[in-house]
C-alpha cells in the first residue's frame, strides 16, 4: 500500500482507514496480554474492540458527510497498484449504494458487539467480530473483483468460528453446513471471476480485475447467462435467496447473539449487494434476459418465507423465515430495473438490517432471562418488561411495513417501482403484507401478550446497557421512517447511472412515469416549510376536462433522463 | 389562519411524545389531563381553520400546505402534505370535537388502570393518526394515518393484554385491515403508473388526469380503495372483527370502533368521488355491499346479549347505509350520517360504559334491567341516542338516514328496500337492548349473587358525565346540520358542494314524494320501536327471536376458519416441514453428502474439517495478501 494514486493529488485515504482501522484493532485485541487477568481482560477486551468499532463509525460518519450530493459516480476512490501482473489493484470507491451499506455496518457492530457479550474467551470472540467487520466494510468498498472476492471470503472464516465457538447445542452442524453451502457459492464465483477477466485480457490484451474496466467487456448472451449465474450462485446462497436459504434457520439459530445479528443484518447484505454491484454491471443482458426467473424467486421468497413463518414456534427461526422474505423484497426491487424498485431495494437492505439487528438483540436478551425462545415457554413478558415490549412493538411494526417507520418506505418503493414493469409479480408480493402480519403479530402474542407464568412475571425490563444499543436502532428505524429523504437523495443518483448503464447494454426503457413522474416540470417543487399553493383547480374536472389538460403531461413533458 | 393546519396533527402528536417520555411519572390523572388537552388544543385550531376557510368562498376553500418532501425517488414525489378542504374539515371538526370528549370521559373511565398514563398515549397517537388521514393531500400520506390508525386500534383493543381474547381481537383486527390494505396499495401503484402521481387534487393532480384511465382502469381503482374501504370500515365480508374489538376498553370502542376510525373507508371513497363517479359498475358494488352489510349486520344485532356486541354490528349496519349513499352518489348524505352516527354511537358506547361502569363490568344485557331507576343521566342521555339511531322524529337520525333513503330510492329502489327493512330492524334491535337494560325487573340483583356483591348500580363521575350531556345535545340537534328545506346558504353541509360539484347525485323528486318517503320512514322506525318494547321489556328471553345463526353472526366466522384459516395452516405447516426440510434442504444437503462420501480421503478428517479448511482459508488468504504486498512493494 505504498503506491501513489492514479489521481495524482493524494486523497485522503477514508476508505482504507474504514477496513484498516477494525482490523488493527483485531489484531491488537488478540495480542492483549493474559497476564490481566479473566476479568481485567474482560474489560479490556470489550473497551478495545468498542472503541475501535466506535472508531470506523466515527470514520464512516465522516465518509457520509463528506460525500458529494448528486453523484452518482464513486467518491473518495483510493487506488493503488498493488499486484500488476496479476491485474490486481488495492481499489476502493464509495457511491450511494454502498455508502449506506457501510454505515450500516459501522453503526451494527458496536451495538453487536455490546448487546452479545459472551462470558467465555471474550478475546477470540471480539476479535473474530472486528475482523468480520474489516472483511463487511470491505466487500462493501471494494471495485476490484479479486479485491472483494478476498474481503467476500474472509468473512466466512469469522462467522464460522463465532458460529462453532460461541454458538448453541447443535452448533457445529450448522456451522458446517453454513460453511459447506457458501464456500460451494464462493468456488463459483472465483470461477466466474477470473473467466471475466480472462476473456477481458482475450479481447484487450490487459489482465485486471478492475469492476470499471471489465463492465465495458463485450460478452455473448450465453456466456453473460454463465457468468451471471456463477456470480449469482455465490450471492444467492450468502442473501439467502430461495430456494438456496436452508442453511440459514440452523445457523440463525444456533448462532449467539452477535453472530445472528451480523450474519443476518450485515452479511446477509453481501449477497444482494453483490447482485446489485457485480451482475448488474458486469451483465445487464443476463439481467434482463433472466429478471423474470429471479423476480419469481424473490416473490416465492417473500411469500413462501411468510407461510413458513407462520408455523415456527421458534422465534429466531421465525426470524431467518422472515428474512427470507424481506431479502425477498429487495431481488424483487434489484430485477424490476426502475428507479424506484431498485432504490428501495437498497433502502432494503439498510432498513432489513436495522430491524432485524434490533429483533435478534431482544430475542437474544429474551433469551437470557428466559433460557429460551420456543414461544411456547415466553408468556406474558409485556407486563414484566414493558419496554423490552415496546422496543420490539416498534421494530415488529417495521418489519410488517407499518408506515412512519422505515420498513415502509423501501416496501413501496419496491412494489411500486415493480407494478410498472413486472405488474403481476407486484400484485401477488404485495399479499406478502398480509402474511408479514400475520406471524409476526402471532409471534408477539405468543411471547408478550398473555398473563405471565409465576416464573416468569419478575422477568427483568432492559438494562440501561441493553437501552442504550436498542435506542439507537429504534431512533434510526423511526427517523429513516419519517424523513427517508437525505438517503433516498444520495442512493438515486447511483441507481439512476446504474439502470440506465443496463438500459443501454440491452435497450430496454423504464415507463417514462418512473422518472419524470406526473409534474416535474413544476419549479415549486423545491420544497420549503409549508409551502402554499392556494386555490387550486376545479373540483371536478372529470366532467369538464378539457382537450388539452386530457393529455398526460407524463407524456407530454420532454425533460429526458439523466444520462 | 389557514396556515396552523400543521399543528391539527401536530399538537396530538406532542402530547404522544409528552406521554412516551414522562407519561408513567406523570400518572393517573395527570396522564389523562395531558393527553385531553392536546386534543382539545386541536379542536380550538380546527375551530380556527374552519373559520379561515369560510372567509374564503367557492373554489377558493382549498389551502394545500407541503410540510416536507417525503419520498422523493426519480418521478415520484410523495409530499407529507396537507389538503385543507371542506370535506377534510369536516372531519377533523367532528373527529377533534369528539375526542375531546370521549378523551375526557376516558379520565373517569379508565382510573385506576395499571397503564393509565398508556391508554392517552395511544388515544392521542390515534387521533394524531385520524387527522393525517383526512388531512393528506395525496394517496401514499393518507394510507401513512391509515395504517396509523389500524395499528393504534390494535394497540388499543388488546390494551387489556393479559387476556387472551383481547390479544387475539386486537391481532385479528389488525390482519382483517390488512387485507384491505393490499387494496389501497395495488390502487396507489395503478394510480401512479397511470398517471405519474399521487396527489389528490391540483393541476397536476389524479383528478386531473382522469382521462388518463381507462374504463376499466377506473373500476379497479375504485374497487381496490373499495376493499381497503371495507376492511377499514367493516363491510361485508371483512366486519367479523369489529365485534371482536368490543375487547378493548369502551371508550375506545366509542372513539375508534363507532365514530371516526371505521368512517374512514367512507370518508376514502367521498374522496375520490371524481373517479367514483366515472364508473358505474363500482358505484352498483359499493351501494350493493352497504346495503346487504347494513341488513346482515342488523340481523345479527337482533340477537346479541352482549351491550357492546349489539353496539358494534349496529355500527356495522351504520356504515353500510353510510356506503350504500356513497354508491348513490349522495356523499353529503354520507357525510351527514356519518356526522350524525359519530354523535349518537358515540353516546350509546359512552352510556353503555356508563352502565359497564356502573354495575360491575357487566356487559350481558340479560344480566341488566331496570336500570333508569339507578342511572338518571345515563338513562335519559342513552335514551335521546336510542330514539335518534331508530330514526324517530325530529333527532338527528331521522335526517341523515332519510336523506340517505330518500336517494336510494331514486336511483336504487331496490336497495332502498333493503335499507327500510333495515331501518325496521334498527328500531328493532335498539329498542330490544334499551328495554333489557334499562326496563323490566332488576335482573342484576340475581346475577350478582353468584359473585362479590359491590353495591347497586351507581352514576359516573362529572368528567363522564359530561361528554354524555353534550353528546346527547349533539345527537338530539344534529339534524340542523341538513335539514330539507334548508336555504343553500345557511345550510352547514351544503359547504361541501365544492368538493363533489357534479358528481353528487342530485335526484329529482316531486316535494310530495320526499314528503311521503319520510313519513314511511318514520312509521317505520315506530312500529320496530313499539314490537320491540311490547316484547322485550316484560320477558328478557324469547329464544325464537334470537336463533344461533344470527347469535353466531352468520357462521361468518367459522366460514373464514374453514375456507381459509385451516386449510392455510395445513399448508404452512406441509411447506415447513415437508418442502422446506425434506425437499430443499434434503436436496442441497443430499449433494454435499454425495461430495463428501466420494471422497473417501476426506473421511479421516470428518470431525474437524470444516475448522482445518476455515484455518486454510485463512493463512491461504494472508498469504496472498502478503505475495501482493511483497510484489507491489518489488514494483516501486
Amino acid at each position: 500500500m505504498t503506491a501513489g494514486t492514479t489521481h495524482g493529488a493524494v486523497v485522503f485515504p477514508f476508505l482504507t482507514l474504514l477496513i484498516v482501522i477494525p482490523a488493527v484493532t483485531a489484531l491488537a485485541v488478540a495480542a492483549m496480554p493474559r497476564a490481566l487477568g479473566e476479568r481485567g481482560q474482560r474489560i479490556a477486551v470489550e473497551a478495545v474492540g468498542t472503541a475501535g468499532s466506535l472508531a470506523t463509525l466515527a470514520l464512516a460518519i465522516v465518509v457520509a458527510v463528506r460525500f458529494r450530493l448528486h453523484d452518482g459516480g464513486y467518491q473518495m476512490v483510493s487506488r493503488h497498484q498493488w499486484a500488476p501482473s496479476l491485474g490486481v489493484s488495492w481499489h476502493l470507491g464509495i457511491d450511494g449504494i454502498s455508502l449506506f451499506l457501510v454505515l450500516l455496518a459501522a453503526v451494527l457492530f458496536p451495538l453487536a458487539l455490546l448487546g452479545g457479550r459472551v462470558r467465555r474467551d471474550p478475546r477470540s470472540y471480539v476479535m473474530w467480530l472486528l475482523l468480520l467487520e474489516a472483511g463487511c466494510i470491505g466487500s462493501f468498498v471494494a471495485l476490484d473483483l479479486i479485491l472483494f472476492f478476498v474481503f467476500f471470503e474472509v468473512t466466512l472464516v469469522p462467522v464460522y468460528f463465532i458460529i462453532a465457538g460461541w454458538g448453541f447445542a447443535r452448533r457445529s452442524q450448522a456451522a458446517i453446513k453454513f460453511f459447506v453451502y457458501t464456500f460451494l457459492g464462493s468456488a463459483l464465483l472465483l470461477v466466474g471471476i477470473v473467466a471475466v477477466a480472462v476473456v477481458h485480457q482475450r479481447q484487450t490484451g490487459t489482465l485486471t480485475f478492475d469492476l470499471g474496466v471489465l463492465q465495458h467487456t463485450h460478452l455473448g448472451l450465453a456466456t453473460q447467462i454463465l457468468l451471471f449465474l456463477a456470480f449469482t450462485a455465490a450471492f444467492a446462497v450468502k442473501a439467502p435467496i430461495f430456494p438456496f436459504h436452508t442453511w440459514s434457520p440452523d445457523a440463525y439459530a444456533e448462532s449467539p447473539t452477535a453472530g445472528v445479528v451480523v450474519l443476518s443484518a450485515v452479511m446477509a447484505k453481501l449477497g444482494t449487494y453483490g447482485i446489485v454491484r457485480f451482475d448488474l454491471s458486469l451483465f445487464p443482458r443476463a439481467v434482463v434476459d433472466l429478471a423474470p426467473l429471479f423476480l419469481t424467486l424473490g416473490v416465492i421468497g417473500i411469500l413462501y418465507g411468510a407461510i413458513v413463518a407462520c408455523v415456527q414456534r421458534d422465534l429466531k427461526r421465525l426470524m431467518a423465515y422472515s428474512s427470507l422474505a424481506h431479502i425477498g423484497f429487495i431481488v424483487l426491487g434489484t430485477f424490476a430495473l426502475t428507479t424506484q424498485a431498485l432504490t428501495g431495494g437498497v433502502l432494503q437492505m439498510v432498513n432489513h438490517g436495522l430491524v432485524t439487528a434490533a429483533l435478534f438483540l431482544l430475542i437474544g436478551w429474551i433469551h437470557q432471562r428466559r433460557r429460551s425462545w420456543q414461544t411456547s415457554e415466553l408468556r406474558g413478558l409485556q407486563r414484566p418488561a414493558p419496554m423490552m415490549a415496546a422496543a420490539f412493538t416498534v421494530a415488529m411494526m417495521a418489519s410488517i411495513g407499518l408506515p412512519g417507520l422505515n420498513g415502509f418506505v423501501s416496501e413501496l418503493l419496491i412494489l411500486l417501482g415493480t407494478f410498472l414493469t413486472h405488474r403481476w409479480w407486484a400484485v401477488v408480493a404485495t399479499t406478502g403484507v398480509v402474511l408479514a402480519a400475520l406471524y409476526l403479530l402471532w409471534a408477539y402474542q405468543q411471547a408478550f401478550h398473555g398473563t405471565p407464568r409465576p416464573d416468569a412475571a419478575a422477568t427483568r425490563d432492559l438494562t440501561w446497557s441493553e437501552g442504550a444499543v436498542i435506542v439507537p436502532l429504534v431512533a434510526l428505524i423511526v427517523f429513516l421512517g419519517v424523513y427517508p429523504k437525505p438517503v433516498l437523495d444520495r442512493i438515486t443518483p447511483t441507481v439512476d447511472q446504474l439502470v440506465t448503464h443496463v438500459e443501454q447494454a440491452t435497450g430496454t426503457r423504464q415507463p417514462r412515469v418512473a422518472t419524470v413522474g406526473s409534474s416535474s416540470a413544476s419549479p415549486a417543487r423545491t420544497s420549503s416549510p409549508a409551502r402554499t399553493s392556494s386555490p387550486a383547480r376545479t373540483s371536478s374536472p372529470a366532467r369538464t376536462a378539457s382537450p388539452a389538460r386530457t393529455s398526460s403531461p407524463a407524456r407530454t413533458s420532454s425533460t429526458g433522463r439523466m444520462p | 389562519m389557514l396556515h396552523a393546519a400543521y399543528l391539527l396533527p401536530l399538537l396530538p402528536l406532542a402530547g404522544f411524545v409528552a406521554l412516551a417520555v414522562i407519561g408513567r411519572r406523570l400518572g393517573d390523572p395527570w396522564a389523562g389531563w395531558i393527553g385531553t388537552a392536546a386534543v382539545a388544543a386541536s379542536f380550538v385550531v380546527a375551530c380556527i381553520v374552519y373559520a379561515g376557510l369560510l372567509q374564503r368562498s367557492g373554489q377558493g376553500r382549498v389551502f394545500t400546505q407541503v410540510l416536507f418532501s417525503w419520498i422523493p425517488v426519480g418521478g415520484l414525489h410523495v409530499d407529507a402534505a396537507l389538503l385543507v378542504d371542506p370535506l377534510s374539515m369536516t372531519m377533523v371538526l367532528f373527529v377533534t370535537g369528539i375526542s375531546t370528549l370521549i378523551h375526557l370521559y376516558s379520565i373517569g373511565y379508565m382510573r385506576g388502570d395499571e397503564d393509565y398514563p398508556k391508554f392517552f398515549l395511544y388515544l392521542n397517537l390515534f387521533v394524531a393518526s385520524m387527522l393525517l388521514l383526512v388531512l393528506g393531500n395525496n394517496l401514499v400520506f393518507t394510507f401513512v394515518g391509515w395504517e396509523g390508525v389500524g395499528a393504534c386500534s390494535y394497540w388499543l383493543i388488546s390494551f387489556w393484554f393479559g387476556r387472551e381474547s383481547a390479544a387475539s381481537a386486537g391481532k385479528k383486527a389488525f390482519i382483517y385491515n390488512r387485507i384491505g390494505d393490499v387494496g389501497f396499495l395495488l390502487a396507489i401503484f395503478l394510480v401512479f403508473s397511470k398517471t405519474g402521481t399521487v396527489v389528490y387534487r391540483g393541476p397536476h393532480g389524479i383528478f386531473a388526469h382522469l382521462s388518463a384511465f381507462g374504463p376499466g382502469a377506473r373500476t379497479a381503482v375504485c374497487l381496490l380503495l373499495f376493499l381497503a374501504a371495507a376492511g377499514k370500515s367493516a363491510q361485508f365480508p371483512l366486519f367479523p372483527w369489529l365485534a371482536d374489538a368490543m375487547e378493548g376498553p369502551t371508550p375506545v370502542s366509542a372513539l375508534i370502533h363507532a365514530a371516526t376510525m371505521v368512517t374512514a373507508g367512507v370518508y376514502l371513497m367521498c374522496r375520490i368521488n371524481p373517479l367514483l363517479s366515472l364508473s358505474h359498475p363500482a358505484q352498483v358494488v359499493v351501494a350493493t355491499v352497504g346495503a346487504v352489510t347494513a341488513f346482515i349486520a342488523a340481523t345479527i344485532g337482533c340477537a346479541q346479549d352482549d351491550i357492546k356486541k349489539v353496539l358494534a354490528y349496529s355500527t356495522i349496519s351504520q356504515l353500510g347505509y353510510m356506503f350504500l349513499a356513497v354508491g348513490t352518489g349522495a356523499y353529503e348524505a354520507a357525510i351527514f350520517l356519518m356526522v350524525a352516527h359519530a354523535f349518537f354511537k358515540g353516546l350509546l358506547f359512552l352510556g353503555a360504559g356508563s352502565v359497564i361502569h356502573g354495575s360491575h363490568d357487566e356487559q350481558d344485557l340479560k344480566r341488566m334491567g331496570n336500570l333508569r331507576r339507578y342511572m338518571k343521566l345515563t338513562f335519559v342521555t342513552f335514551g335521546v341516542a336510542w330514539l335518534a339511531i331508530a330514526g324517530i322524529p325530529p333527532l338527528s337520525g331521522f335526517w341523515a338516514k332519510g336523506d340517505v333513503l330518500t336517494n336510494a330510492f331514486a336511483r336504487f329502489p331496490a336497495l332502498w328496500a333493503i335499507g327500510l327493512l333495515t331501518a325496521a330492524l334498527t328500531a328493532y334491535y335498539m329498542s330490544r337492548l334499551m328495554a333489557l337494560a334499562f326496563y323490566g325487573d332488576d335482573r342484576w340483583r340475581a346475577a350478582v349473587g353468584d359473585r362479590r356483591h359491590a353495591g347497586d348500580p351507581h352514576e359516573s363521575p362529572w368528567v363522564m358525565a359530561l361528554p354524555l350531556v353534550v353528546l346527547a345535545v349533539l345527537a338530539a340537534a344534529g339534524g340542523l346540520l341538513s335539514l330539507p328545506w334548508h336555504p343553500a346558504s345557511v345550510d352547514p353541509l351544503r359547504w361541501l358542494g365544492p368538493v363533489f360539484g357534479s358528481n353528487l347525485y342530485t335526484p329529482r323528486q316531486a316535494a310530495s314524494t320526499k314528503w311521503v318517503l319520510s313519513i314511511v320512514d318514520a312509521v317505520v322506525a315506530v312500529a320496530g320501536l313499539a314490537v320491540a318494547l311490547r316484547w322485550w321489556v316484560r320477558r328478557p328471553d324469547h329464544p325464537a327471536l334470537e336463533p344461533v345463526a344470527l347469535q353466531r353472526s352468520w357462521y361468518l366466522d367459522d366460514v373464514f376458519d374453514a375456507a381459509i384459516g385451516r386449510p392455510g395452516h395445513a399448508v404452512a405447516r406441509f411447506a415447513a416441514e415437508v418442502v422446506d426440510r425434506v425437499v430443499i434442504d434434503g436436496a442441497v444437503m443430499g449433494v454435499a453428502r454425495l461430495t463428501r462420501s466420494a471422497g473417501a480421503g476426506l473421511r479421516k478428517v470428518q470431525t474437524g474439517y470444516v475448522r482445518q479448511y476455515a484455518v486454510g482459508i485463512v493463512f491461504g488468504m494472508v498469504a496472498l495478501l502478503v505475495y501482493m504486498a511483497a510484489r507491489a512493494g518489488v514494483v516501486h
